[in-house]
């Protein structure tokens, strides 16, 4: 990987920024370039992740009901298993008819959908993939999330607004006052992590998890933990807090006007929210890329040269742990049924917000008096 | 992203009629302005949200510095805590939280 990047950056970035850009303005340039190459190489498989989310989503919902799940489209007459579904589907949707309605405004409804997709990949930005992978190692990363992930409702409201449709606005409604009643619970539940990290810096969290898996921020943090991700859950309208999208009541909500890539750009956005908020819970409470076998197997064997790189620390355990969240919210989907939108407002204010609130003072008392093993 | 956007509007068929530019609501014609009277328990939610943010927005310096402002700075912000806890209380007696 540092091999690859170090060729790319030789050969390729330095003689380009030398031909494009004036002699005073070189090492700006180069940094330009380096900067623009790290973003597509973190933000191109995220858009490959949430292409093929969409099939591991219909996939495994068919597999829980028992249906097979698209299993047709393939590559080069193979069929592959369906493989090559998300690609169908997205030439489908860039050859269809994007309909702005008469009555709305246009250049919102534009808009809407980017200010949705916008934040959920702008966070990628301070995601560490490693102890030394990360875009921007920023001191105040954990903040950077909160602000990004609250942005989401705007998206959706404006969407609302400028279709001009009573759906769309009843959608739109409903889906502000359900992420804005949520988004309280996880900004406390992000406080405690935060009380317990001593730290902004998602890379520092991580490090303050470090020792074994019962140091993880699971433990001493579980309420936070099970609310944050259960947020995350009503904060993406996914079922079973999908009142939002309704099919059987408001058909399709706040997004019910928009067709073809629009509307493909408002479903990439779901999608990949859902990446980011499996991700992001495997960092806060998860331990990262730290392994599982810490503290139980030798230090020496896990920085080994050959055995350390498969179960020692590193990337593959991100990724192991960031698949299972996003496994939990296809599971989530196939197995409850949709709440009722008074349950959802309950469940937000009168349950999570009380609970948080106790489990933030007690954490709090814990890292003052110290508690050991996670907060000496 | 944007480049999306363009690429469907540029290889998307476009034929389009006042029919197919009206909003959509279940085969009826459109009645009545969309932009409706909505229920104010919506507005009061955006309210309390508010409070609410502007406390966590407080609670993050304050968490970065516990380790460094001790004993004091823990039960300076349990005061503060306790007083919204208080609001928090107020408004569930009065019934601000229920939506039936």
């Amino acid at each position: 990987m540092e091999a690859i990047y170090q060729f790319i950056n030789q050969q390729l970035l330095m003689p380009m920024s030398a031909m494009m850009f004036p002699a005073d303005l070189q090492a700006e340039g180069l940094y330009l370039m380096q900067t623009s190459l790290k973003v597509m190489a973190i933000l191109s498989p995220v858009l490959f992740t949430v292409a093929y989310f969409t099939y591991a989503e219909r996939k495994i919902i068919g597999f829980i009901q028992g249906r097979i799940g698209p299993n047709r489209v393939g590559f080069f007459g193979f069929k592959l298993w369906g493989l090559g579904q998300p690609i169908a589907d997205a030439v489908k949707l860039i050859v269809k008819e994007i309909v702005i309605p008469s009555g709305a405004n246009k250049t919102l409804f534009v808009i809407a959908p980017i200010v949705s997709l916008a934040p959920s990949l702008a966070a990628w930005a301070v995601v560490p993939f490693d102890d030394t992978k990360v875009l921007a190692d920023i001191n105040a990363g954990l903040l950077y999330i909160l602000a990004l992930t609250s942005l989401a409702v705007y998206g959706v409201i404006i969407a609302g607004w400028a279709s001009n449709s009573k759906y769309a606005f009843l959608g739109a409604i409903r889906s502000a006052a359900q992420i804005v009643a949520y988004e309280i619970a996880m900004g406390f539940a992000l406080v405690g992590v935060l009380v317990a990290a001593g730290s902004l810096n998602l890379g520092d969290i991580v490090m303050a998890q470090s020792g074994s898996v019962f140091h993880w921020f699971w433990l001493p943090l579980l309420p936070l933990f099970l609310i944050y991700f259960i947020s995350g859950v009503a904060e993406t309208n996914r079922a079973p807090f999908d009142v939002a999208e309704g099919e059987s009541e408001i058909v399709a909500g706040f997004h019910v006007e928009y067709g073809g890539m629009a509307f493909s750009v408002f479903f990439m956005a779901e999608y990949a929210n859902m990446v980011l908020i499996s991700v992001l819970s495997a960092i806060m409470f998860l331990g990262g890329w730290l392994s599982p076998l810490q503290g139980i197997l030798p230090e020496s064997v896990l920085s080994s040269e050959v055995i350390g790189s498969l179960i020692g620390p590193g990337l593959h355990w991100l990724l192991i742990k960031t698949s299972i969240f996003m496994f939990f919210f296809l599971w989530l989907r196939a197995t409850f049924p949709r709440y009722r939108y008074d349950q959802i407002m309950r469940l937000g204010w009168k349950v999570f917000i009380p609970i948080t609130i106790v489990w933030l003072v007690v954490v709090s008392a814990l890292v003052v008096a110290g508690v050991p093993p996670w907060f000496d | 992203m944007s480049l999306g956007l363009v690429l469907g509007k540029i290889m998307g068929h476009a034929r389009s009629d006042s029919e197919k530019q009206s909003p959509y609501e279940c085969g009826f014609e459109a009645f009545e302005d969309a932009r409706m009277k909505f229920d104010v328990r919506y507005y009061l939610v955006a309210i309390l949200f508010i409070i609410f943010d502007l406390e966590i927005a407080f609670l993050f310096p304050w968490a970065v510095a516990l380790d460094g402002i001790g004993l004091v700075g823990f039960w300076a912000m349990m005061i503060f805590l306790g007083v919204l806890v208080i609001g928090f209380i107020y408004e569930w007696r009065k019934g601000a939280l229920d939506w039936e």
